[in-house]
């Protein structure tokens, strides 16, 4: 096995892939987004329900993807799940600084998503590891509904 | 050139014919099994292309000197070779284009836009390659004309069942691939003219999966048009050639302006040449074209028979070797097929496990194949792909089979 596979498939995130935490439908939800990555036909649906103090009460994901996209999900929401909307963004913006390597010394708020490292060497799989946080990016800036995100961005059909 | 004349190809010296197989990926041996996206290049194709541009670069067509001779001869030469290689009638009936993408958009804009209207249908198939259907989408948004589709059936052949009610008398187009770029099916592609002849319909055949791998003649084919790419036939990149029955080209005005393409110029208006180089604006890609020719020449060295023939033994043997594998659905006919053999295993996302091969040094192809529509009708949201060219080997699919099984156990 080569040493980068085991930086990209840790024992942690393929732990996540095969039994992915959060995984399911909310009961109530005030945000509901669809995302997908056209360039290999992978899909999830986030649920959030926010609380009385704008924090993330609670979170969901289902859809189908790859290992990288569903165990990015999974940690995704176990870790956002009761931060507030800025905590969120805070950290959403230091994972994706980690896994597209532009990212700073904010990554150690990260905790085990810092696990997702790996995929830096593998720049086609930086969208798999994105797909969950770019429908929660999405999220965050939604009023209460739903939306669509894709992480082909720019698409237009003059 | 490694072949014992007259005789049965040597598959493995024809490996030394290319310098790239010789390489280790990722610390292992590189088993190229992506052929039906590209081909590998073998030295003589390197080979020419050096040659013409340390010897004989200039521009064609239109300087009276002597390397614009030779680069015209050669430029010219390259079509009758292409001609020949099709079974056309004569040279005038093959235009040079970037590929098979370019030739079918020069048809579904020549073509299309002079001769389609709102009350037409485009018969298409359901196994169509993204190529073979945007430009039929964007033809038929500007001329109002409707789309039709020949469903695919469960075992990946076309419902042909369904040909009749199908293809009615509207239809004023049928195009359709020759070989499936995800499930290997060959089509019939002379019965599928004839029928189409029967109601009036021109004929668009893609054979960018077929032209390299398998016999194609486009007079016993009885197609109208017939597009492929020179780079999935050991050919360079940005080179293809359209096929068109020469009364058809004759028939159509041109669709890029330019140089080349004209015989007089005014300031308000000009006069365009006859086929195939009214259909060639601006400088044509000379070096690629005799880089193509000497791909056509290394492959009638094999005889496309001998290929056909290997192909189908690595893929038979890739499908038995894949099919004992646990959680393995195979797409695709059973019966005889091209050398490309897609499928899903349970244990794994195509994604994962192409970039788990890829770390052991063999290149395969996962996702979609710019056959959305396809996977959809199929359920799958992408496919892993092995497609096989004629210097692979059976050790490299028992290497194959090696790599999956141990990335079924990795992500189960």
């Amino acid at each position: 096995m080569s040493l980068e596979l085991e930086e990209l498939y840790q024992e942690v995130i393929l732990d996540h892939s095969r039994r992915p935490r959060n995984f399911g439908e909310l009961a109530k939800t005030d945000v509901l987004v669809h995302g997908d990555n056209p360039a290999c036909g992978d899909e999830i649906h986030l649920g959030v329900q926010f609380g009385t103090n704008d924090t993330l009460q609670d979170i969901k994901f289902s859809g189908h993807g790859c290992a990288i996209s569903r165990a990015s999900a999974s940690m995704m929401t176990t870790k956002l799940k009761g931060k507030s909307r800025r905590e969120a963004t805070e950290i959403l913006r230091a994972f994706q600084g980690l896994v597209t390597g532009e990212g700073t010394e904010q990554s150690k708020q990260l905790g085990d998503l810092r696990l997702f490292q790996g995929v830096r060497k593998f720049p086609q799989r930086v969208k798999c590891a994105m797909l969950a946080w770019r429908a929660v990016e999405q999220a965050l800036a939604q009023t209460p509904g739903e939306a669509t995100v894709s992480t082909e961005t720019g698409l237009s059909n003059p | 050139m490694h072949q014992i004349a007259g005789e049965r190809a040597d598959w493995n010296r024809i490996r030394e014919d290319f310098p790239i197989l010789q390489q280790q990926v990722h610390g292992s041996p590189l088993i190229y099994f992506d052929n039906a996206a590209t081909s590998q290049k073998p030295r003589v194709v390197l080979d020419a292309l050096r040659h013409y541009y340390e010897n004989d670069n200039a521009n064609a067509h239109r300087g009276l000197h002597e390397l614009s001779s030779r680069a015209t001869e050669a430029y010219e030469k390259a079509r009758r070779r292409v001609a020949d290689y099709l079974g056309a009638g004569s040279a005038e009936e093959i235009i040079f284009t970037r590929g098979t993408t370019e030739s079918i958009n020069l048809v579904a804009h020549a073509w299309g836009g002079k001769f389609v209207q709102a009350s037409d249908v485009i018969l298409l198939t359901e196994m169509e390659h993204h190529s073979n259907l945007v430009p039929w989408q964007l033809l038929a948004a500007r001329t109002g004309a409707r789309l039709r589709f020949l469903p695919v059936n469960e075992d990946g052949a076309l419902a042909h069942s369904q040909l009749d009610s199908l293809l009615t008398s509207e239809v004023k187009l049928f195009a359709f691939t020759h070989v499936s770029n995800s499930l290997g099916t060959i089509n019939p592609v002379a019965d599928l003219c004839r029928r189409a002849r029967a109601v009036g319909a021109t004929t668009l055949v893609d054979a960018a999966q077929s032209a390299g791998h398998l016999p194609v003649n486009v007079q016993e084919l009885g197609c109208d048009f017939l597009a492929f790419s020179g780079h999935k036939m050991c050919g360079p990149t940005g080179i293809g050639a359209l096929y068109g029955r020469a009364e058809i080209l004759d028939s159509m005005p041109p669709w890029h302006g330019g140089g080349e393409m004209i015989v007089s110029v005014t300031l308000e208006k000009s006069a365009f040449k006859k086929p195939p180089h009214r259909f060639e604006a601006g400088t044509p890609n000379i070096g690629d074209a005799i880089g193509l020719a000497a791909a056509i020449d290394y492959i009638e060295q094999i005889g496309r028979p001998a290929i056909f023939e290997h192909d189908a033994h690595l893929t038979a043997y890739a499908m038995e070797r894949l099919a004992a594998l646990p959680g393995m659905r195979l797409l695709g006919p059973s019966g005889e097929r091209g050398a490309i053999v897609g499928f899903v295993m349970d244990a794994a996302h195509p994604h994962d496990l192409t970039t788990f091969a890829d770390q052991h040094g063999l290149a395969m192809r996962g996702g979609h194949h710019c056959n959305q529509p396809l996977m959809r009708r199929f359920g799958l949201p992408g496919t892993t792909r092995a497609s096989f060219y004629f210097y692979n080997t059976t050790g490299e699919i028992d290497r194959m089979v090696d790599i999956l099984r141990t990335a079924a156990r990795f992500f189960t």
